[in-house]
C-alpha cells in the first residue's frame, strides 16, 4: 500500500518540479534570484537529511534482530537529523525572509517556496510518524520482529529523502552551474 | 460442498462504537462495511445530480429564446461552472466509486475492503468537498469560470470572488478522498482475492476498477499540485499562473488536462466494465474476447496519458507537437473500438434479454458511439481549431459522459437493483424510464452538433437571434426538460420498488459471477465459505456442475 502511496505522491512532486524547470526555461525567468540560496549550507543540511537514511536502516536492521534498544536509538537518531534539517529549511527561509525573498516576489520565488514547502510538509509528516513509531516502541509493540509497520515507514522515510535528493539537485545545484556569478 | 473456501470474518464498525443493525442514522454515519458506503457514495451522486441538474435546466431555460434576460450573465456563469464540476466530480465520480466499493469484493470472494476505514475516510472527505464547493453560494459567490477554470480568469483579479477559492479546497478534498479510495480498491483487488481466485479469474468490471485505481493514483496528484498551486496564488499572492507576474497561464491547462483527460478514462472505464458483465449475463454467453477487453482496458490507460494537448490545439503549438498528440488521439480510438467489437461479437448469436438494464447497454453502443466519433474529429486539428469552444464540444462531452458513463451507470443500476436493495425494480416502469431519457437526452444534445457547425459558442449566456440558433435550442431546451422529468420518475420508480417491490431472489438474473451467489442484499459478512474458482465466471461453472450432477 505505501508504494501505491508514494506512487501518487511521486507524480505530485513531479508535477511541481515540471513547473519549477517550466518557468526556469521561460523567457521571463531571472537567474540573479538563484543567487539568493546558499548552495554550501543546504547542502550540508541535505547531507544531514540522507544519513537519517542509513540510521533508519540501521533502525530497520535492530529490529530485524529483536534489538529493541537499538531500533529506539537508531529511530531517535533518524527523528534527530530529520528535525535538524527541518530547523536547518526554517533557519534558510527565515533568511530569505529578512531579505524580503517572499513567495510573491517573482516567479522563481514563487516556485521555490511551493516546491521545498511541499517538501517540507512531508517531511513533517514523516517525523509525526516516526514520532509513532518510536512511542509504539516504547510501549513494547515491537518486541517481537513480527510487524509491518516499520518496514512501511521506512518506504515513506526513504521516499521523502529521495525527493529531496532530485529537488536538491533542480532548484539548488542545476542553477549554480548553470548561472555562475558575474 | 466439499472444498469449499472460508471467508475471513469482516470487522464491523469502528472500534469504538458499539451499535446494533437498526439504530439508524448513526449507523450508517460510523460504518466501515463497504456495501453501505457504496450505498452512500450512490446516494451521494444522486443528491448532487440533482442539484447539478438543476442548474443545467436553468441554463436551458435561459437558451430557450435568443436574446433572453431569464439569467444574468454573472448567475449563468455561476450556473454553468458548477454544472460541470458538480457532475464530473460529485455524481459520476462517487457513481462509479460506489459501484466499485459495493461490488468488487463481492465479486472476488471477500468480505471487506482491504482498509474498511479509509473507505470510509475517503467517502467522508468527497462529500464534505462537496458541501464545501456548495458553501460558495454563501460565501459570497460561486466559481463562475468553467469546470476547467483557465489561467488567468482563475487569479483573484479577474475571479474576484471567493467561489474559485472553494473550488479549489473542495476539489482537493474529493481528489484526496478519491485517490485514497483508489489505493484501498488497488489493496483489496491484488490482496484479498478469495484463495485460488487468479488474476485471469477476475470479472472484467474488477478489472476495470483495478486498471480505473491505477489511474486515478497518476492522474488526481497532477491536478491536486495545480490546484494547491492555483491557491497559493489566491492567497498568498504567488505567480504560478498570472501572465503578468512572469507566471504561465498556459502551465494550468498543461496540468489540468494531464488530469482531465484520464478524467474522461476514469470515468468510463467502470462503465466498461459493468456493460462488460451486462451483456454476457442478458445474451446467455460468455464475453467474446475476454483477454482483449481487459488488454484494451490497458491500453486505453496507457493512452491517456498521452493524449491531453488534444485539448489545447488552439493555444497555439508547434506543428510536430500538435501532429504528435493528434496521432495519439486517433491511436486511443483502436482499443476503445476493439471493445465495442467484442461487445457486438458477445451479442452476436446470444439468446438476448430486452432487460431495462440490456436496453440501456445497448443504447450505450450507439450513445457512446456517437461521443467516440465526433471525439476523434477533434483530433483533427483543423476542425478542432473550427469547432473548439463551440456546442459540438458540448454535444461531444455529454454523448461520452452521459452516453457513455451515464447509461452504463443506469445499466448497472437495473442490473445490480435486487442485490443493493433486496426488492426487485419493475420493469415495466423501467422501460418507460429508458424511453423517456434516451429520447430526452438525444433531443437535447444531437442538435447540439449543428448548433456548433453553424457556429454558437459555448458558455456564452444568450445568442442573437440568427437562422436556426432559436429553433435548435428550443428544440435542445424541450429535450432537457424531458431528461429531467426522466431523472424524476427514475427516482420514483427506486422508491416504488424499495416500498413495494417483489422480494428479490439472491440470483434473478441466472448470473455469472460471485455478488449473486449470496443474499439479496448481502448481510455484513458476504460469505461464509465460497466454492473454489476455476475461471471469471464462478457462478456459471457451479451451476453447470449441479446440472451434471443432477442429470447423472
Amino acid at each position: 500500500m505505501m508504494f501505491l502511496v508514494i506512487g501518487t505522491e511521486a507524480v505530485f512532486f513531479l508535477s511541481l518540479i515540471v513547473a519549477f524547470v517550466y518557468y526556469s526555461l521561460a523567457s521571463g525567468f531571472n537567474p540573479q534570484a538563484t543567487q539568493q540560496l546558499s548552495l554550501a549550507t543546504t547542502g550540508a543540511f541535505s547531507v544531514l537529511l540522507l544519513s537519517s537514511s542509513f540510521t533508519f536502516w540501521r533502525a530497520e536492521v535492530s529490529y530485524q534482530r529483536g534489538q529493541v534498544g537499538g531500533l529506539k536509538g537508531w529511530l531517535l537518531a533518524t527523528m534527530a537529523l530529520g528535525g535538524i534539517f527541518l530547523l536547518g529549511q526554517g533557519w534558510e527561509y527565515w533568511h530569505l525572509f529578512v531579505r524580503d525573498f517572499t513567495i510573491s516576489k517573482g516567479i522563481f520565488s514563487t516556485s521555490f517556496y511551493t516546491l521545498t514547502g511541499f517538501h517540507v510538509l512531508h517531511l513533517l509528516i514523516g517525523l509525526i510518524m516516526l514520532g509513532v513509531v518510536f512511542w509504539l516502541a516504547v510501549l513494547g509493540d515491537f518486541d517481537r520482529p513480527n510487524s509491518l509497520v516499520i518496514p512501511t515507514a521506512g518506504i515513506y522515510w526513504h521516499f521523502v529523502d529521495a525527493v529531496w535528493v532530485l529537488v536538491f539537485t533542480v532548484v539548488y545545484l542545476f542553477p549554480h552551474i548553470l548561472y555562475k556569478p558575474s | 460442498m466439499e472444498g469449499n473456501v472460508y471467508i475471513p470474518k469482516p470487522e464491523e464498525q469502528l472500534p469504538s462504537v458499539d451499535l446494533e443493525d437498526s439504530q439508524g442514522l448513526l449507523q450508517w454515519i460510523s460504518s466501515v462495511d463497504h456495501k453501505q458506503i457504496g450505498i452512500l457514495y450512490l446516494l451521494m451522486a444522486v443528491l448532487y445530480l440533482l442539484v447539478g441538474g438543476l442548474a443545467a435546466l436553468l441554463i436551458r431555460t435561459q437558451l430557450i429564446v435568443p436574446e433572453n434576460h431569464f439569467l444574468s450573465p454573472q448567475v449563468y456563469n455561476q450556473l454553468f461552472t458548477m454544472h460541470g464540476t458538480t457532475m464530473i466530480f460529485f455524481v459520476l465520480t462517487p457513481a462509479t466509486l460506489g459501484f466499485s466499493v459495493y461490488m468488487t469484493p463481492l465479486m472476488i470472494g471477500a468480505n471487506e475492503m482491504a482498509f474498511p476505514r479509509l473507505n470510509a475516510f475517503g467517502f467522508w472527505i468527497a462529500f464534505f468537498g462537496g458541501l464545501l464547493l456548495y458553501f460558495s453560494f454563501l460565501a459570497g459567490g460561486a466559481p463562475d469560470t468553467g469546470w476547467f477554470n483557465y489561467a488567468p480568469l482563475n487569479e483573484r483579479a479577474y475571479a474576484s470572488t471567493p467561489g474559485v477559492d472553494y473550488y479549489c479546497i473542495g476539489l482537493l478534498l474529493g481528489g484526496i478522498g478519491t485517490v485514497g479510495t483508489a489505493i484501498n480498491l488497488i489493496v483489496t483487488i491484488l490482496k484479498m482475492r478469495m484463495p485460488g481466485m487468479q488474476l485471469r479469474h477476475l470479472p472484467v468490471f474488477v478489472w476495470m476498477v483495478l486498471v480505473t485505481s491505477f489511474l486515478i493514483l497518476a492522474a488526481f496528484p497532477t491536478l491536486n499540485a495545480a490546484l494547491s498551486m492555483l491557491l497559493l496564488d489566491r492567497l498568498w499572492q504567488a505567480h504560478f499562473f498570472a501572465a503578468t507576474a512572469g507566471g504561465s497561464a498556459l502551465l494550468w491547462q498543461h496540468l489540468f488536462w494531464a488530469f482531465g483527460h484520464p478524467e474522461v478514462y476514469i470515468l468510463v472505464l467502470p462503465a466498461f466494465g459493468i456493460l462488460s458483465e451486462v451483456f454476457q449475463v442478458y445474451s446467455r454467453k460468455p464475453i467474446f474476447g475476454y483477454t482483449f477487453v481487459v488488454a484494451s482496458g490497458v491500453a486505453i490507460a496507457l493512452l491517456a496519458f498521452g493524449v491531453w494537448v488534444h485539448h489545447m490545439f488552439a493555444t497555439g503549438q508547434t506543428n510536430t507537437f500538435n501532429a504528435f498528440f493528434a496521432a495519439s488521439s486517433m491511436l486511443i480510438g483502436i482499443p476503445t473500438g476493439v471493445k465495442v467489437f467484442n461487445w457486438l461479437a458477445t451479442l452476436y448469436g446470444g439468446s438476448i434479454r430486452f432487460t431495462t438494464s440490456m436496453l440501456f447497454a445497448l443504447a450505450f453502443l450507439v450513445e457512446f458511439t456517437i461521443g467516440g466519433l465526433s471525439g476523434v474529429s477533434f483530433a483533427v486539428v483543423p476542425i478542432d481549431w473550427q469547432l473548439t469552444d463551440t456546442y459540438y464540444v458540448v454535444a461531444h462531452l455529454h454523448y461520452v459522459f452521459v452516453g457513455g458513463t451515464l447509461f452504463g451507470l443506469l445499466a448497472g443500476l437495473f442490473y445490480w437493483f435486487p442485490k443493493l436493495s433486496g426488492r426487485m425494480i419493475s420493469e415495466r416502469l423501467g422501460r418507460w424510464f429508458f424511453w423517456l431519457f434516451t429520447i430526452g437526452f438525444n433531443l437535447t444534445f444531437f442538435v447540439q452538433h449543428f448548433l456548433g457547425v453553424i457556429g454558437l459558442p459555448r458558455r456564452v449566456y444568450t445568442y442573437p437571434n440568427l437562422p436556426y440558433y432559436g429553433s435548435l435550442n428550443l428544440i435542445s431546451t424541450v429535450g432537457g426538460f424531458l431528461m429531467g422529468a426522466a431523472v424524476l420518475f427514475l427516482l420514483y420508480i427506486l422508491y416504488q420498488s424499495i416500498k413495494r417491490g417483489e422480494k428479490a431472489p439472491d440470483d434473478p438474473w441466472d448470473a455469472y459471477t460471485l455478488e449473486w451467489l449470496t443474499t439479496s442484499p448481502p448481510q455484513l459478512q458476504n460469505f461464509g465459505t465460497v466454492p473454489p474458482v476455476r475461471s471469471f465466471q464462478p457462478l456459471r461453472d457451479l451451476k453447470q456442475d449441479l446440472n451434471k450432477t443432477k442429470t447423472a
